[in-house]
């Protein structure tokens, strides 16, 4: 038992709270949101080599045994994303700091953005199914508010899509939940997880695990991701920066754990989907990366680049690959929020989202256009930074698995991010400058601020390497061996 | 527009305290049998609607002059505090104790720490519903 593991939900869902009572005290928001923010980043980095050298940690509420209570389960995996998701968080909060405006911020942002991180972190640690859904549903009304607020008439009509979309898809995940409660009579994932392997993964579980898939696919923008990117071009910079790096990850997350914890007996039915789904996603997000022409349409498809890249590791599923799997989400989601970050930048800067409109940006800004290129070389997977590791391992998970087309369909997907990405540096950073030196829109130094944390971040992930890896490896074990998490959450002698 | 609606408001002050009552009674009947922080809030909530139905806006909120929204805030800062609470005496979050006490005038009493929570629930739902029902009301919001 330790109830630390719950800070990173009730702590966000308190000062969520306590900021609604300094509606007017705009100053005051900023400075709590923040220090919220690094007391859960310190928290979760505690909790996280606790648990490396203890082994997973759960937390039974008011302590109700598995299975019958609800409960929190603290693994390598769910951890790492927890700190990564805070830090990434505490980013765009800096980011929000200088460029929200006092009408969103008078509006309760500060506390939808924690109630966001509650739900997200929530969505990580839970050990319970429906649990998960009910955490899910915490992070999706909060980013209903943040993708509507402040909205015009577009704004407006592609938050009703995302809101109509996850209506939808969040009944799906009830007649799931559902279907699966009839089936194996328990909601705790670890029992799922053992009276499912006891059953042999009938047909009808896999069913029932493919309904799931499709669920957490419409959340995480594999394959079904059309509504993707209307959703995640609308919002303010900062919204849309904590979007791209959180929201689609937990649905990557809750996907990963789904078929590797509790469905993992038939993979050649639902590890082949899923590479399938994988492939078509990475072929229909190079196709928009590369035909996109504004800044905001390819930066939205790279979120779906990424998505279909990490799902691949996950269909290999062996244990490389899903070291791989780990390592590069969290690469994503720091790489995303520096690209969201930028693109939002380039738009703040010049009021242009068309690629052939900017022109010379580097020398107005040369620090902001290096820290652009470091986040695409990132992106692309150029060593030492963040991107590279992640890529190699699943490559060499792809190579031990023999699993060939997903190899270079994943590799190809590396040079359209290349080719996307550098297209927008050379034609909007080189070339003739058509800002004058006096009309030069001045950078905050929050916004740089908030871009050179999340750079040190990304240098972090490929040069700390070493630091990070036995982490991504105790992630990785409890990934292959599912009976590590059940034997760490079912009280002995149970069943 | 005027609308001659004595025979509501007659009826409106003698039924908002059956209904305020039958609230609080399913507030305390909860954790034990049928009822509960949800239940009690929803129907303290719908006599507080009735009121503003019989009577307008203005004078209700004369009468009750609380920001709704800030009344589901207290609501939920309760409840998760006495979540929070359990923290503090070492038992896994959200335990809750309860125990029989001797008062005045109530003789022994049973006294639960589940109560305090509720409380935050209902008030909460108060606060929520309300809310929610202002809003449809004032066409346009602030």
């Amino acid at each position: 038992m330790s109830n630390l593991l719950i800070a990173p939900m009730i702590i966000p869902i308190m000062t969520a709270i306590i900021l609604v009572f300094l509606r007017d005290n705009v100053r005051m928001q900023r400075v709590i949101s923040l220090i919220t923010m690094g007391v859960i980043i310190l928290i979760s980095g505690f909790l996280l080599v606790e648990v490396k050298n203890n082994g997973i940690m759960r937390l039974d509420f008011s302590g109700w045994l598995p299975p019958f209570g609800i409960l929190f389960v603290g693994d390598a995996f769910a951890l790492l994303l927890v700190l990564v998701a805070s830090i990434v968080t505490a980013a765009c909060l800096i980011y929000a700091f200088s460029t929200i405006g006092e009408a969103h911020e008078k509006m309760f942002f500060y506390s939808f953005v924690l109630l966001l991180v509650a739900g997200v972190n929530g969505s990580f640690l839970t050990g319970d199914i429906f649990n998960l859904f009910v955490c899910f549903e915490v992070m999706l009304l909060a980013s209903y508010v943040l993708v509507a607020l402040g909205g015009g008439k577009r704004q407006l009509r592609e938050s009703l899509k995302y809101v109509l979309i996850n209506v939808v898809a969040s009944w799906m995940f009830l007649v799931a939940l559902a279907y699966l409660y009839g089936a194996v009579g328990t909601l705790n994932m670890a029992h799922i997880s053992m009276r499912v392997a006891e059953a042999g993964q009938d047909p009808v579980l896999t069913t029932i695990s493919l309904v799931f898939l499709i669920v957490f696919s419409l959340k995480a923008g594999l394959l079904l991701f059309f509504w993707l990117p209307g959703s995640y071009s609308v919002p303010p910079t900062s919204v849309a920066a904590l979007f791209a790096a959180l929201l689609t990850k937990v649905g990557m997350y809750a996907l990963i754990r789904t078929f590797t914890l509790m469905f993992p007996n038939q993979p050649d039915i639902t590890h082949t989907i899923i590479g399938v789904m994988a492939v078509i996603t990475l072929l229909a997000g190079m196709a928009g990366a590369m035909g996109g022409r504004d800044v905001k349409t390819i930066a939205t498809y790279n979120v779906i680049i990424g998505v279909g890249f990490i799902m691949i590791g996950l269909a290999i599923g062996n244990e490389q690959a899903l070291m791989g799997a780990v390592y590069y989400l969290m690469h994503d989601m720091v790489a995303k929020a520096l690209l969201f970050l930028c693109i939002g930048m380039m738009v703040y800067l010049t009021g242009e989202t068309i690629v052939k409109n900017m022109s010379g940006l580097i020398r107005n800004y040369p620090l902001f256009g290096w820290l652009y290129f470091l986040g695409l070389c990132a992106l692309v997977g150029i060593p030492p930074l963040s991107g590279f590791i992640g890529k190699v391992l699943i490559g060499q998970g792809a190579i031990a698995g023999g699993d060939y087309i997903l190899l270079i369909v994943g590799f190809l997907s590396s040079i359209a991010v290349l080719y996307s990405l550098l297209r927008i540096f050379l034609a909007s950073f080189f070339g003739e400058t058509i800002i004058v030196m006096e009309d030069e829109v001045p950078i905050r130094k929050g916004m740089m601020g908030s871009l050179v944390l999340l750079a040190a971040c990304v240098i972090f992930l490929g040069l700390g390497a070493n630091y990070i890896m036995p982490f991504v490896e105790a992630a990785a074990a409890v990934l292959v061996d599912p009976s590590i998490y059940i034997d760490a959450v079912m009280p002995q002698g149970n069943e | 527009m005027k609308i001659n609606d004595v025979i509501l408001r007659t009826v409106v002050k003698g039924v908002v305290f059956i209904i305020l009552t039958l609230g609080m009674y399913l507030f305390f009947a909860g954790h034990n049998a049928p009822g509960g922080g949800f239940i009690g809030g929803l129907v303290l909530a719908s006599a507080v609607v009735l009121l503003y139905l019989a009577y307008d806006i203005e004078t209700i909120q004369k009468t009750m002059p609380f920001d709704f929204k800030k009344v589901a805030a207290v609501g939920v800062l309760l409840a998760t505090g006495t979540a929070l609470g359990s923290v503090l005496f070492d038992v896994p979050f959200l335990s809750h104790t309860d125990g029989y006490f001797d008062l005045p005038l109530l003789g022994e009493t049973h006294l639960t720490t589940v109560t305090i929570f509720e409380a935050g629930v209902a008030l909460t739902v108060v606060g929520v519903v309300v809310t929610i029902i202002l809003s449809i009301n004032e066409e346009g919001g602030e």
